[in-house]
């Protein structure tokens, strides 16, 4: 039906706020924690934010009239107070599938997250969870390979991949820092990492550290009888250069690169995640900067949105946080946006922080990489809350060790077997973890020291960002 | 005062993934594990190569996989038959998941020469 043009400036809440409105289930869907100015009712602040994250603007416009908004427009359809919390409030919002263009992640966050959260009206907003519609993620790329090709190509069954960074993180020559991804590799190590700040400084080119690391790589897999690995870092600053470094791992026949997601940028890393899918390359992610955007409780983004963004955008590994290690997280929190990144399935589910159901498909999983302050002491609740499909990762805890990397590599091996031997056959691994442990010492020197070393260390702060629950 | 180090040599080893760096199991150990891979609902799988061929991706199957096999004392006795008719060779046991089409677990049992 045709309407006519009314100038001027309508309140949001007149065409966004629609409590009727029944979600389809190709919407997009998205659970903001709006915090508003005061004395703005909640329904026009909600109204505003799904405005200003679709179709509309703070004026009326004549060209609006040119099409048929009703059928772009983002809806506010829910709102919802957050328990403990008299100022703030959800809103749930609807968007059409249409307003995204197909498999772009950089286009969903533009929308989502641009203007509307410098928008006057609010004093704060954070993105708390996106429901994407199975329509949408069968137009993604996903994960190039997958939990279950990594698994293959790589030889690990029945536990978690096991890792470390190569430190000092910044500072040592090609030949040098190869040295040391030889040393953990020939210890028990699966996988060494590049840390993320590494790229191509003045001390330690990339194609140098390249080099050396494959040379480690090859040496450590002949000598152990195992398939081994390293992260090598490719993150650059043009897209360019990305691609040449990726193509001198692939040419050097290393199984994995690495990227950093968020200051490389989605579009970047949907660009690298397809390069790899091509060219039988596992991808591992890193996240730097996601606590700038996701710590604050009350504003941002929060990293299930994040961890669900580099599923659908690609990535075989991504960084979780460690739950005991020395970074933020807590755990019924971890184990919700981990379960989005492996599971085919997640359901609503506020006591772990999923306010909608997840459909994924077939889309493959991601291992979830924990990495941060953790030692062995730490190995039996690692392996209770992340369970086989992830990546645990010991850098100080590895390199820490009195007799050297290769020794702290064995002992976390180690650890980390006798905890899988003991889950498998039943025992309670985290109530028993001092016997398991002691037990698994007795045959290995090299963990006997390890436990000696790091027994009094803990990271023991509260978290910032904690689940909204009643106090 | 003589001078003693504190630093012990690590000598590499070669490994055979899970479980390769744990001493070698008892039998009740063993039976625990592949009561666990029963309790899975994984298929229990038996295969063995020679040493000279363990890091390929392909060893022979003992047999067939022993899909939905429950009977704990079978799988051991297959275990042990084919440990028997290939002495010299690893043998190795699967929980084979057929719905994700991966391995639950895989371990050596019996280390050949």
């Amino acid at each position: 039906m045709s309407k006519k043009y009314d100038a001027g400036v309508k309140e949001y809440r007149d065409t966004y706020w629609t409590p009727e409105y029944v979600p389809l289930d190709t919407d997009l869907l998205a659970c903001f924690k709006c915090t508003g100015q005061e004395g703005v009712p909640k329904e026009e602040v909600a109204a505003a934010v799904a405005a200003e994250s679709s179709t509309g603007t703070w004026s009326t416009v004549w060209s609006e009239l040119l099409t048929d908004l009703e059928f772009y427009k983002g809806r506010c359809y829910r709102i919802e107070d957050v328990p403990g919390d008299p100022e703030a409030f959800y809103a749930f919002i609807a968007y059409p599938l249409d307003l995204f263009e197909e498999g772009s992640i950089t286009n969903v966050l533009t929308s989502l997250v641009g203007n509307v959260f410098g928008f006057k009206a609010l004093r704060h907003l954070r993105l708390e969870d996106i429901r994407f519609p199975i329509a949408f993620i069968k137009t993604c790329g996903g994960p190039p390979n997958g939990i279950v090709v990594e698994r293959d190509r790589l030889n690990k069954y029945g536990r978690p991949l096991l890792g470390c960074t190569i430190k000092p993180k910044l500072g040592l020559s090609g030949k040098n820092y190869g040295r040391v991804v030889y040393e953990c590799l020939r210890g028990g190590l699966d996988l060494t990492k590049d840390d993320e700040n590494i790229n191509s400084q003045p001390f330690q080119r990339w194609r140098e550290r390249f080099e050396f690391v494959a040379e480690a790589v090859k040496l450590a897999q002949r000598e152990t009888g195992e398939v081994k690995g390293h992260y090598l870092n490719c993150t650059a600053n043009t897209p360019e250069e990305l691609y040449e470094r990726a193509e001198f791992a692939k040419e050097l026949d290393m199984p994995i690169i690495m990227h950093d997601y968020i200051t490389g940028g989605f579009t970047a890393n949907t660009g690298l995640a397809n390069w790899c899918r091509k060219n039988g390359m596992l991808l591992h992610i890193h996240r730097a900067m996601h606590a700038v955007i996701d710590r604050h409780p009350k504003h941002g983004i929060h990293f299930r949105v994040l961890a669900k963004c580099l599923r659908l955008s690609g990535g075989d590994q991504l960084h979780t946080g460690t739950v005991v290690g020395k970074l933020e997280g807590d755990r019924q929190t971890t184990l919700g946006y981990i379960d989005n990144l492996r599971e085919s399935f997640v359901p609503e589910d506020r006591s772990r922080g999923n306010f909608f159901d997840q459909d994924w498909g077939s889309m493959p999983g991601v291992f979830a990489v924990a990495s941060g302050g953790i030692h062995v002491w730490h190995m039996p609740a690692l392996l209770a809350i992340f369970g086989d499909d992830s990546c645990l990762q010991f850098g100080g805890g590895t390199h820490g060790h009195p007799w050297g990397s290769a020794a702290g590599a064995a002992a976390n091996r180690v650890a980390l077997e006798a905890c899988v031997k003991a889950r498998n056959a039943g025992r309670e691994i985290e109530k028993e973890s001092r016997d398991i442990l002691m037990e698994a010492a007795k045959h290995s020197p090299e963990l006997a020291i390890a436990l000696e070393t790091w027994k009094e260390i803990k990271f023991e702060f509260d978290t910032v960002d904690k689940l909204d629950v009643q106090g | 005062m003589p001078f003693q180090s504190t630093v012990s040599d690590y000598q590499t080893v070669a490994t055979l993934e899970t479980f390769g760096f744990l001493p070698p199991m008892t039998q009740e150990e063993i039976y625990d594990q592949i009561a666990y891979i029963i309790a899975q609902g994984w298929s229990p799988v038996i295969e063995h190569v020679h040493p000279s061929g363990c890091m390929q991706t392909y060893w022979s199957y003992w047999k067939l996989p022993f899909f939905g096999e429950k009977d704990l004392n079978l799988i051991v006795s297959e275990l042990e038959a084919c440990h028997r008719a290939y002495p010299d060779h690893h043998v190795r046991i699967i929980g084979y998941d057929a719905y994700t089409q991966s391995q639950g677990t895989a371990f050596v049992v019996f280390q050949g020469r």
